[in-house]
């Protein structure tokens, strides 16, 4: 990896320092080094590009805007606070950047069938959602624990067309998912895409769903600069996996003045057991493909993640996460539960916008640190989803039946 | 030292002097609890098996069907740590000095233990090689450097998936002998079709010398012994722990869960034993 940048990695072996790596079985390495290929060509083809951008545009309804959040920004009292509103895209958050991108991908490699993971269910209807659009068969594996808190979702999938599979081994959350697909795809091999939904998975997945997601940062980058004249002067973002984080940050790991914060979910606390932070709180390992920060025993057994949000509930987290954190260009915070339902609440009332629970999080943090900035300080905040999906888990933890 | 590869080595020429093919059945490690599974182990040799692979639980055993990830979970619900694996292979051992014992799983328990402690205390217990599902050729230096060095061969998969080159570059570091995985599927869920099983070894016996050994489809006596026929080893796990399972009650060990489980490695074991390889294999079998 190149010294004077954040941005070369990972290197020929999908390595962001110590982590990353393709960590799968023989059955799948000649199916990795070929979406690989596949992935590295379409890169090269401006017909890939402009097909990509068409859907992103006509479709995804991109650019996303730039919202100066200014109800907000006078209650909090200090930054300027903006909103990168990705959860205006179609389907209702950022997860579509990336299935619109692997799915022509797999369209131009001659695959005919898509599998894919989901936690809260945003990946699993942008798949199913894009699926439809280019009539593939569509198969979702979710964890029984998420098919039960993101019902809506699960209908949703189902209307586009989509077979969900609940899935019942282990913890019956996302990592669980995670497992069953690539459980399927080592199945059929021959016809088979997996799009995952995240920054993690073996090599180039990372990197790709990154460089997908990445139309995010592009885009703030112009905005802020049309809107204020400079760049802004930090970042906030909720980590999951962290695919919406890698996508604002990016294109300005290198921008060396910007403070860069990303958000995991502390569910009910970092000192109890029943969290979600992977970077505050766990320690190195290898799964689902690559080696990176897990929340693990001490006999490497893979522990339950919690956190109110399903879409953060997951105990790994991207392995280009691991590395930032590690050389310290990204700062990692974390968010209880409790925190995220009263940052939901108050965007809501103040901004006429229900954030999903995951950006929620990122807006909890943004609370806590924008009183302490002055008032030409630029803060931009990844609002990736929006929380319709979220209104009966809000309900049921703000004791209101529906 | 006698452990380890040479181990393996041994018992591989012994068998190509017979002319048969190694009987090796598959048990998770604390399934359904230690001292079951530890009697079970000690009493594998007696009932036919040539060489054992005993699985290291895990929590995302990602290359695993239904039923052996139904064993990794009975195990770690009754508290197997790696300690307590590495303890009953040394226990094993201490009865059995010539069968080899293989340990195969997934890297993250060992990577956590530490990979060089892992060899030296599996060395030390009188294990003799590794099988590590997600360490493909490209990860797994880590593991083999401090293998090589302590004598454990480190078993590498081949899938028919894998194509020459890929073939050429496992083969290259491979040790102990080749586990070629029979279907394109996980751990229990599609029968192996003898053909595609022959030409798949066939390609892989043309580019080594060392012992190969078919695995994960082998669902009976009868392919057990159909792919005795051309293979050096035909490795039996989800049938095994299937059997474990139906045996269980209430969820534990009960009286048929130990014959249960020999009498079904007997026959599979006579159903390897009962068949002369009709060709010579590799340079051990
Ligand atoms: C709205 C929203 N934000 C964030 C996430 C977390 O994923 P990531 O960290 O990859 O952005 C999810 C996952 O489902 C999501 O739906």
């Amino acid at each position: 990896m190149e010294r004077n940048t954040y941005r070369g990695g990972p290197d020929a072996e999908g390595r962001f320092g110590l982590f990353g790596g393709r960590y799968v079985a023989e059955t799948l390495m000649p199916l990795i080094l070929e979406v690989e290929r596949a992935w590295r060509a379409a890169q090269r083809d401006p017909a890939f590009e402009a097909e990509l951008r068409y859907y992103l545009e006509h479709y995804v309804g991109r650019p996303s805007p730039l919202y100066f959040a200014e109800r907000l920004t006078a209650h909090l009292g200090g930054a300027k606070i903006y909103f990168k509103r990705d959860e205006l895209n179609h389907t209702g958050a950022h997860k579509i950047n990336n299935t619109v991108g692997q799915i022509l991908l797999a369209r131009r490699m001659g695959k005919t069938r898509i599998i894919a993971e989901t936690g809260a269910g945003q990946h699993g209807v942008a798949t199913a959602t894009v699926c439809a659009l280019f009539d593939l068969p569509c198969v979702v594996y979710m964890g029984e624990t998420d098919i039960a808190r993101q019902a809506p979702n699960v209908f949703r999938m189902k209307l586009l067309g989509a077979e969900v599979v609940p899935v019942t081994s282990g913890s019956r959350t996302l990592k669980d998912a995670m497992n069953e697909t690539l459980r399927d795809w080592v199945a059929n091999v021959d016809d088979t895409f997996y799009v995952i939904g995240t920054v993690a998975g073996p090599h180039p997945y990372p990197a790709m769903v990154r460089d997908f997601q990445s139309v995010i940062g592009n885009e703030v980058r112009e905005q802020i600069l049309a809107a204020e004249g400079r760049l802004p002067d930090t970042l906030v973002a909720c980590i999951g996996g962290g695919s919406n984080a890698m996508g604002l940050f990016h294109p300005f790991l290198d921008d060396a003045g910007i403070d860069i914060h990303a958000v995991e979910a502390a569910g009910e606390g970092i000192d109890t057991e029943r969290h979600a932070a992977s970077l505050t709180a766990g320690s190195p390992g290898v799964l689902h493909g690559n080696r990176t920060y897990l929340l693990q025993d001490g006999d490497g057994q893979i522990q339950e993640a919690h956190s109110i949000s399903a879409g953060l509930d997951y105990p790994g987290v991207g392995p280009e996460h691991a590395w930032l954190h590690d050389v310290g260009r990204v700062r990692y915070v974390s968010v209880s539960d409790e925190e995220a339902l009263e940052a939901f609440q108050l965007c809501s009332r103040l901004e006429g916008i229900l954030p999903a629970l995951e950006p929620s999080h990122a807006l909890a943090h943004v609370a806590r640190i924008a009183g302490d900035l002055p008032p030409d300080h630029l803060l931009v905040m990844n609002m990736c989803g929006r929380g319709d999906k979220d209104v009966f888990t809000v309900a049921d933890a703000l004791g209101v039946k529906l | 030292m006698t452990g380890g590869r040479e181990r393996i080595a041994r018992r591989f020429a012994a068998l190509a002097g017979e002319g048969r093919s190694a009987f090796v059945p598959f048990v998770t490690a604390g399934d359904p609890d230690r001292e079951t599974s530890s009697a079970i182990l000690a009493h594998l040799p007696a009932l036919g098996a040539d060489l054992i692979e005993l699985g290291m639980p895990f929590s995302d055993p990602m290359a695993d069907g239904p039923s052996i990830q139904a064993a990794g979970e009975r195990a770690l619900r009754a508290g197997q740590t790696m300690a307590d694996t590495l303890a009953m292979a040394s226990a094993f051992r201490e009865g059995d000095t010539d069968t080899p014992l293989v340990l195969m799983g997934y890297f993250n328990p060992i990577h956590r233990y530490g990979a060089e402690a892992f060899v030296s205390d599996a060395k030390e217990a009188g294990v003799d090689g590794l099988i590590v599902v997600d360490l493909p050729p490209e990860e797994d230096e880590e593991l083999r450097v401090p293998a090589e060095a302590a004598g454990l061969a480190l078993i590498r998969l081949v899938a028919p998936t894998t194509d020459d080159a890929r073939l050429r570059r496992i083969l290259a570091d491979c040790a102990g002998f080749v586990y070629y995985v029979s279907v394109t599927g996980i751990t229990g869920t599609k029968s192996a079709m003898t053909r595609d099983v022959a030409a798949g070894l066939a390609r892989v016996r043309k580019a080594t010398d060392l012992p190969v050994a078919v695995g994960f489809g082998v669902r009976n006596a009868g392919q057990a012994s159909e792919i005795a026929g051309f293979a050096d080893a035909v490795v039996v796990g989800s049938a095994i722990v299937q059997r474990i399972e139906s045996t269980l009650v209430d969820g534990r060990a009960g009286s048929g869960t130990i014959p249960g489980v020999e009498a079904l490695i007997r026959e599979l074991a006579g159903g390897v034993r009962n068949r002369r390889a009709p060709e010579a294999g590799g340079a051990g079998g």
